[in-house]
Order: C-alpha cells, then sequence, then structure tokens
C-alpha cells in the first residue's frame, strides 16, 4: 500500500512538472525566431524581447559585481579569520535571516531606501542593488562551503613555508576553493534570473531599450508576468518563458560542469 | 662562508615585512567590514520597512488592532484593515502545505530509497533544474490550464480562487521539499537501514521507523524552505488569485493575500497608503519569523 503511495506520489511529482514544461514549450514555441529575440519591442504583435534580455543582463553583472567580493571575502572572515564568539554568531543570524525574507519584503525595501532615499528613480540600478543583497547570502553560503572543502594541509603547508596569512589565502585557499565558488556565482544568476517581485518594485515596468543603467525597464520575468497581466497573452509570456528555462538549464549544466571540471583538475 | 647581509639589506626586509604586517592587518579589517554588511543589511531593511509601516500607527493615529482586525481595505477613504487579507494568506499557505508536504516528501523518499539508480538518477537533476525555474511561470500557467480547469469543471463564475492559488502555491513547493528531503534523506548512514533490515523489520518498515526519523531535521528545513517559498511567492500569486477584497469562506472564493496586496498597489500609492503597504510587509515579516520559529521548535523537539 505504502510502496505504491510512493510510487505514485513520484509519477504525480515528475507529471505535474513535465506538464508545466512541456505546456510552456508547446504554448511558446511558435514565437521563438531571430527577430523574436534579437528585435527591439514593439506594443503591436508579440514584439520583440532583446530590450528585457539586455536588462536581465545587465542586473546580473552589476548585483553580481558587488555582491561577489563582498560575499567572497566575507565567507574568508567567517571560515579563515574570525574567532567563535558573539560577533560570528550575529553575522550568521543575518546571513541565514536574510534568506528568509521574501522577494516582495526587498522589493518594498528597495523601493523606500534605493530608489527615494538615495534618489536613484525606479531603475536598473536600484533593482541590482536590491538584488545585492538578495543573493549576497547565497554567495556567502556556498563560499562558506567550499572553504570547508580545503584540507587543512594546503594551510599548514603553506604557512610553513613562511607564507603570510594573506599570501596562502590568495595564492593557496582561494584557488582550491575556486570550483566551489564559481558554482556559487552561478547559482546566484539563475536566482537573479527568476526573480521578478523585488525587480518589479524596483526597476519599474518600461518596455524599452534602456538608455543607462539609471534608466528604469524590465527584466524577463517582469515581462512575463505584465504580458500575461496586462493582456492575456500566454503564447507571448510562454515564449518568454522558454527563454528564461533554457537560461536556467544553461547556468544548472555549466554549474555542475564546473565543479565537476575544476575538481578533477585540483586534485 | 656565506657573506652576511650587508646593513643596507637588512634595513630592506625590515621595511617589506612591516608592509606585509600593515596590509596583513588591512586586510583582516577589510574582511570583517564585508561580513558586517551582511549585518548591516538587514538592520537597514529592519529599519527601513518598520520606519515606514509603523508611522500611520505612531504620528497618525491610526489604530494597530482596526489595521489587522479590519474588514475594510479602502485607501482612498482611509479605510485599511487587512484582515480578510491575513486569512486569505494563512489558508493559501497552509493549503499548499497540506497537498504539497505530502507528495513532495513520498516523492523525496522514492528517489532516495526504492526508485532503481537508473530512473533516480534521471528524475532528481531533472526537479532540481525544476526548483529553479521562475516562479513567475507558475503563475502563468496556473493563469492558462488550472484557472479555466476549475471554472469549467468546479462551475465558477471566475476561476481565480483560492483554490488556484493553493495548487500552484503547492505545485511551486514541490521541487524545494523533494530536492531538500532527498539530501537529507540520503545523508541518512547505511548502517541505520541494515541494522533495521537485520532485526527483520521490512524495507517500508526500515523507511518510515528508522529512515525518515533519522533525516527529521533535514525534513524540516526541506518544510521550512517550501513553506518560505509559498508565503513569501507574489507575482505568480496574483495571477490565479483574483485579488478580490472578500474575507475567504470557501476555496472558490477569489482572495487577495498580503503578498498581492503589496505589489498591486505599490505602483501608485503614496503618503499613509503607502505606509500601509510597509504595515502590511511587517505583517507578513512577523508571520514568516513566527512559522521559521514554531518548526524550529517542532524539529528540535523531534530530534530527541
Amino acid at each position: 500500500m505504502l510502496r505504491g503511495l510512493l510510487w505514485f506520489s513520484a509519477f504525480l511529482t515528475v507529471a505535474v512538472l513535465v506538464i508545466i514544461v512541456g505546456y510552456i514549450f508547446y504554448k511558446g514555441f511558435r514565437l521563438i525566431n531571430f527577430d523574436f529575440i534579437f528585435g527591439d519591442y514593439s506594443p503591436v504583435g508579440h514584439g520583440g524581447i532583446w530590450p528585457m534580455i539586455v536588462t536581465t543582463i545587465y542586473t546580473i553583472v552589476i548585483s553580481l559585481l558587488i555582491a561577489t567580493p563582498i560575499g567572497i571575502l566575507s565567507a574568508v572572515y567567517l571560515q579563515e579569520y574570525a574567532k567563535q564568539g558573539r560577533l560570528v554568531r550575529m553575522i550568521r543570524f543575518a546571513t541565514e535571516s536574510l534568506t528568509g525574507i521574501p522577494s516582495i519584503i526587498y522589493g518594498l525595501f528597495g523601493a523606500v531606501f534605493f530608489v527615494t532615499t538615495l534618489k536613484l528613480g525606479m531603475s536598473i540600478i536600484a533593482a541590482s542593488l536590491t538584488l545585492t543583497i538578495i543573493v549576497l547570502p547565497v554567495i556567502i553560503r556556498t563560499t562558506e562551503e567550499a572553504l570547508k572543502t580545503v584540507p587543512p594541509a594546503y594551510r599548514e603547508g603553506s604557512l610553513a613555508l613562511g607564507t603570510t596569512k594573506l599570501q596562502t589565502l590568495y595564492k593557496v585557499i582561494l584557488p582550491s576553493a575556486m570550483p566551489g565558488i564559481l558554482s556559487g556565482i552561478i547559482l546566484s544568476m539563475g536566482r537573479i534570473v527568476g526573480e521578478s517581485a523585488a525587480i518589479f518594485l524596483t526597476a519599474g515596468t518600461v518596455a524599452a531599450m534602456p538608455d543607462s543603467i539609471f534608466s528604469s525597464a524590465r527584466t524577463l520575468t517582469v515581462h512575463s508576468y505584465l504580458v500575461t497581466q496586462e493582456s492575456g497573452d500566454i503564447e507571448l509570456a510562454a515564449a518568454v518563458g522558454i527563454v528564461l528555462i533554457v537560461i536556467i538549464l544553461v547556468l544548472n549544466l555549466s554549474a555542475t560542469f564546473i565543479s565537476k571540471k575544476l575538481n578533477k583538475a585540483d586534485y | 662562508m656565506p657573506s652576511p647581509l650587508s646593513e643596507k639589506q637588512i634595513v630592506d626586509i625590515g621595511k617589506s615585512n612591516k608592509r606585509k604586517y600593515i596590509l596583513e592587518k588591512f586586510s583582516a579589517r577589510l574582511f570583517l567590514f564585508c561580513a558586517l554588511l551582511s549585518v548591516i543589511s538587514l538592520l537597514l531593511i529592519i529599519g527601513f520597512v518598520f520606519y515606514k509601516g509603523a508611522h500611520p500607527f505612531i504620528a497618525e493615529g491610526y489604530s494597530f488592532i482596526d489595521f489587522i482586525f479590519g474588514m475594510d481595505w479602502v485607501p482612498s477613504e482611509g479605510k485599511f484593515g487587512i484582515f480578510p487579507m491575513i486569512v486569505a494568506s494563512i489558508f493559501a499557505t497552509f493549503g499548499a502545505l497540506i497537498i504539497g508536504v505530502p507528495i513532495g516528501l513520498f516523492t523525496a523518499i522514492f528517489l532516495a530509497e526504492i526508485a532503481p539508480k537508473t530512473i533516480a538518477k534521471l528524475i532528481s537533476p531533472a526537479v532540481q533544474l525544476l526548483a529553479g525555474i521562475p516562479s513567475v511561470l507558475y503563475g502563468v500557467f496556473g493563469l492558462a490550464i488550472i484557472v479555466p480547469f476549475l471554472q469549467n469543471n468546479l462551475g465558477l463564475a471566475k476561476g481565480q480562487s483560492l483554490l488556484a492559488v493553493i495548487i500552484v502555491l503547492a505545485i511551486m513547493m514541490l521541487p524545494t521539499i523533494v530536492t531538500v528531503a532527498e539530501t537529507a534523506i540520503r545523508a541518512v548512514p547505511k548502517t541505520y537501514r541494515e541494522g533495521s533490515l537485520a532485526l527483520g523489520a521490512s524495507q517500508i518498515g526500515t523507511i518510515f521507523k528508522v529512515v525518515v526519523p533519522a533525516a527529521k531535521s533535514g525534513i524540516m528545513a526541506a518544510i521550512v524552505l517550501g513553506l518560505g517559498r509559498a508565503i513569501g511567492e507574489t507575482m505568480a500569486v496574483i495571477l490565479v488569485a483574483g485579488n478580490s477584497l472578500i474575507l475567504p469562506t470557501s476555496l472558490t472564493d477569489s482572495v487577495r493575500p498580503l503578498t498581492t496586496n503589496i505589489a498591486l498597489e505599490m505602483g501608485y500609492a503614496f503618503g499613509t497608503h503607502q505606509e500601509m503597504l510597509f504595515a502590511t510587509g511587517i505583517v507578513l515579516f512577523s508571520f514568516i519569523l513566527l512559522l521559521n520559529f514554531v518548526l524550529a521548535k517542532i524539529g528540535s523537539k523531534g530530534g530527541k
């Protein structure tokens, strides 16, 4: 009986997920062509989605440019420098809490802090800064995990040769932890690509090629949401969905590939 | 005999050592500062959201009780009651848990314990991939398939309903629950299973009496993550909720959970209205803290 239930649940899960992805592809694939992906947006017809792709790339690049160094260095502090104590517990508590905050709250914060208080306006930069905080805990956690896998003998060997702690860090520890760190960064790209509510409240919804990072613009997810909500254009939303799914797929595959490949090369 | 270092060389070494020490000290400070940025961000988020959200109750004479238990949300008349939204959020989240958790857990158990290796190797990565799919797409699917399905089969005037929200959220939390719970179950040491089987327990008995209890904390973490995803989800919910401002009395009522209220009105709200949306955010925030706390308690109790 129970065994049957287990088989049935697994079947149900797989069936539902296959149906969703299948439906998105089935509904949207007719729209996918060169002009759709690389064409400029127009309100008539289905319009191109190049502006949304560019906006998505902007948000990824800017937020990772800020979040990656901060995240890696935080993890280095927590794993390599800090003495366990109140301060470390506080920092860990903060990163864990940040993970649990829903994106709409980040959106509210971004809207009042970056958009209004810092006077950035609804813009790509305001959204990217908000996203920076969202992915920061992801990068910190994955980097910490990667640092944990570096054998203590590496550190001891390097320090015994008379290097300073800093030299050991960037010549020995960080290179060995690199695969883990890289896949963490790639996973946060996925998180940024999939984010919608926080971006909706901080970058706005302007459907045009952004002039600069200070313009309001819409990302792929927001576009997919808006065309569904405003015009009920499921076909277009699904076509954007295909692009999103392919991006996520590529990111996931490269994360797996990198961690496997580099691990082999290293040891 | 090697020539001793000249005085000039000794001074050089001293200088470069000094530079190294300064660099060491500076970098340690820099790393600490980076680590503190998470704390600062958290404080800023809490500070700004609470400052904005508390303002109408402290400075403008609105009653917090009326806000929580008020039935009417009419910003143009200064009426801000979010009770229907609170109820909608709770129903939607628990409904999704009731459907999503058993199916997700059973799937995880299946993949980790029962499935033939080839099948598990095929399904696990696919489910992991699905955990990364943007939640908006679940909403698009919900609006295109689930909403019309409910509308036609239940004879509703409008398919956008609490039930639609529950189904979409349950589907959305599945990959998260399956992935995390599967990892937890796989981490249970093999000897536990062998010991139980050696005592004559059946495979199913071993799974449910030995393996699952041993993986309890990981399974709890899976549920908490799924729950967090469900209660905080916004854009997918807007598409299928219908967003009516009524107190939901049945599964087929159109609802407006807390998150969607914020996203729908933030675009044009200003003044007190906007501050009330931040107050809605505070309520949502408190819910998440409370639920995490409760589940952590349950998890630690069960562990003993």
